[in-house]
């Protein structure tokens, strides 16, 4: 399928334009996710699109699925409830990185915990883009945010470490720059029968960018590009890896997933 | 079958469940917290025997959301709290005003504020069931104050809920939540059951939040075919954000007008001993029992007394307090908190009668005789 036939089917062309900034890598990770849900042959009446508040929740808004907007940090908690409710459901959850980390850190590490079968993505650009840049959790120490005018003193989270750590049984990193990478970590995610977490690095050159001098969005996407490498290629040549972000399917180890596990109690009474 | 009753010794909190269950309950969310526990706890072990599901959130925030989840995908939906947990309820709860989700919400009120006097009975959150999320909102909320009581308005919760399309919530007390009485079973044909409207048009032609001529607009499920889009921000009638303040400003008046121009269908309310009544007692849940001991010893005494028990707390039962006031010479206003929902009689009733206060924040029920004494101290 061509670029313009997925927008045709899978998007609510009515609804385009999208709200995100020139240049922002958003829609890139988005069309990521479209594609994997393509890929994979999906009923569009069975997938479900869940999102928090940010720049990256208004995804759900421009995709033809069963789409849910909610609260800031909760998208995994009505998401929960979704799959629980109807194991049937294809769950996929749009998060930015203040969005699932801080506020809804809580939420996140306890869907990790549960394996439940959702497929978590983070679009993370690592800034609060939609207030106007405050430094979020994934802000580089040192670097600077609207509330962090003197450098950001924060350490920063490793959200696929934090991930695996939760219990999440697939984890996987890639950028807005590979999306042909990005759409194969998708594909596996959603077919991992479990809590998937996908962090997506994304750009956003309106506010971290330019806050950080890191340049226009080109250039914002070659740093991408040449600051990322993938676990395999590290894999044979350690020394490739230095100081770099390594992306690629990280972690997968499926376990039991929770809703099947309830499956088994309900069906213990049923004669 | 209406002569083969079943009886049971329960108590309110296990009421509350059973009624859930009478009513269609099949999911429930939720985080332990005194004294609605129980509530929880029989949940988890009843759904998965009819079917139904059960799962314990990370938080109360998060049982909020999940059963708005729940709620989307067509199961109906509940959670149980108290005082700490409906604080952070009250987020999502608005999000269920917003977007038009059936669910029942029920706190067993204890002693606060914050973690307060665990668990210790209350009625502190008569005004925070109105007013505890942000922005104007439709809210409905009931006070059972028996175990059977509990039952049926647990299960009229889930209709009311299904009917308007929107969060309904079961305002108990720990008297009522843990009080074991008697409580008699329905048979099935005896109990009414409203479910929400579907749409009957064809998915394409679906317009998700289009209301229809009683201001509800009919909910598919996620699941169904009917692709649409659900968000807590303003949106217009198709789901979608908007911020056209016109379109904004209609959606409000149009969520608060569903319920309270619908106040008629479901004001539940008691009277005691009214008929000849100038002195009216005002109480409800736990503490109308204590006034009913001392309703019974005044009129011992010759003294006309009675009670107006409003069963439906939000909306206000607004034409039967101005009725009372027509006729009584005062009313007094007893709850489980510093002057709550006295403020609300006395607007309505103020400049008819003189409303006075009977409040009590110890986490001790009010008594029999403090009632009593306050009105004798009154005359």
């Amino acid at each position: 399928m061509n670029a313009s036939e997925i927008t045709q089917k899978y998007y609510r062309a009515d609804k385009l334009p999208h709200i995100w900034c020139p240049g922002c890598g958003h829609g890139t990770l988005l069309n990521s996710v479209v594609r994997a849900i393509d890929k994979l042959g999906l009923n569009k009446d069975e997938v479900v699109v869940v999102s928090g508040i940010g720049c990256s929740s208004r995804a759900p808004g421009y995709l033809d699925f069963n789409t849910l907007h909610t609260t800031h940090g909760r998208a995994l908690a009505f998401a929960t409830g979704i799959k629980h409710a109807n194991p049937k459901l294809h769950v996929i959850v749009i998060m930015g990185d203040g969005d699932s980390s801080a506020i809804g850190g809580n939420h996140l590490i306890h869907a990790c915990r549960r394996n439940i079968d959702i497929t978590a993505i983070v679009f993370n650009n690592n800034i609060y883009g939609m207030t106007g840049g405050q430094y979020s959790p994934t802000t580089p120490h040192g670097d600077f945010g609207t509330t962090a005018p003197y450098g950001n003193i924060d350490s920063t989270f490793d959200l696929c470490n934090l991930a695996q750590g939760a219990g999440a049984t697939y984890v996987a990193r890639g950028t807005a720059y590979h999306a042909n990478a990005m759409d194969k970590l998708i594909e596996k995610g959603i077919q991992n029968k479990g809590f998937s977490f996908i962090e997506g690095l994304s750009l956003c050159p309106t506010y971290y960018g330019r806050k950080n001098k890191k340049g226009d969005a080109v250039k914002m996407f070659s740093f991408l590009k040449d600051s990322c490498v993938d676990k395999k290629v590290v894999e044979k040549k350690p020394e490739l890896g230095e100081n770099k972000v390594i992306i690629g399917e990280l972690y997968n180890n499926p376990k039991p997933e929770y809703t099947e596990s309830y499956q088994v109690i309900i069906d213990k009474f049923q004669k | 079958m209406s002569n083969n009753k079943s009886y049971k010794l329960l108590q309110g909190n296990e009421a509350c469940v059973e009624g859930a269950l009478a009513a269609g309950m099949k999911f429930f969310a939720g985080y332990p917290i005194t004294p609605s526990t129980e509530i929880a706890e029989l949940s988890a072990q009843k759904l998965p025997k009819i079917g139904g599901r059960f799962i314990q959130m990370e938080d109360e925030i998060a049982s909020m959301a999940a059963i708005i989840g729940g709620s989307l995908t067509g199961l109906k939906s509940m959670t149980a709290t108290s005082g700490p947990g409906f604080s952070l309820m009250q987020e999502n709860f608005g999000y269920a005003c917003i977007a038009e989700i059936p669910c029942v919400v029920v706190n067993v009120q204890r002693a606060g504020p914050s973690t307060g006097l665990p668990t210790s009975p209350a009625q502190g959150e008569v005004m925070q069931a109105k007013w505890g999320t942000h922005g104007d909102h439709p809210v409905i909320a009931l006070t059972p104050n028996s175990v059977q009581e509990t039952y049926e308005m647990t299960i009229k919760a889930f209709n009311l809920a299904e009917k308007y399309r929107t969060p309904v919530i079961l305002l108990m007390d720990e008297t009522v939540g843990h009080m074991r009485e008697k409580l008699t079973f329905k048979d099935e044909s005896e109990i009414e059951i409203i479910n929400r409207k579907k749409p009957t048009c064809a998915p394409e032609e679906y317009v998700a939040y289009r209301p229809e001529e009683d201001m509800i607009p009919p909910m598919a499920s996620f699941g169904e075919g009917y692709r649409y889009h659900v968000t807590g921000l303003s949106h217009d009638e198709t789901g979608f954000p908007t911020n056209n303040n016109k379109l904004a400003g209609e959606q409000v008046e149009r969520l608060i007008n569903k319920v309270e121009q619908n106040i008629d269908d479901f004001s539940y309310y008691d009277e005691y001993k009214m008929e000849d009544a100038e002195i009216v007692v005002l109480a409800f849940g736990g503490v109308s029992r204590s006034a009913m001991t001392a309703i019974d010893e005044m009129r011992e005494n010759g003294i006309k007394v009675g009670m107006f028990r409003p069963i439906t707390m939000w909306p206000v039962l607004e034409k039967q307090i101005s009725a009372i006031a027509d006729t009584a010479k005062e009313i007094y206003v007893a709850e489980m908190n510093y002057g709550q929902y006295f403020y609300e009689v006395d607007r309505i009733a103020g400049k008819k009668c003189p409303v006075k206060k009977i409040v009590k924040v110890t986490g001790e029920l009010i008594t029999p005789n403090e009632i009593i004494a306050a009105i004798n101290g009154g005359k």
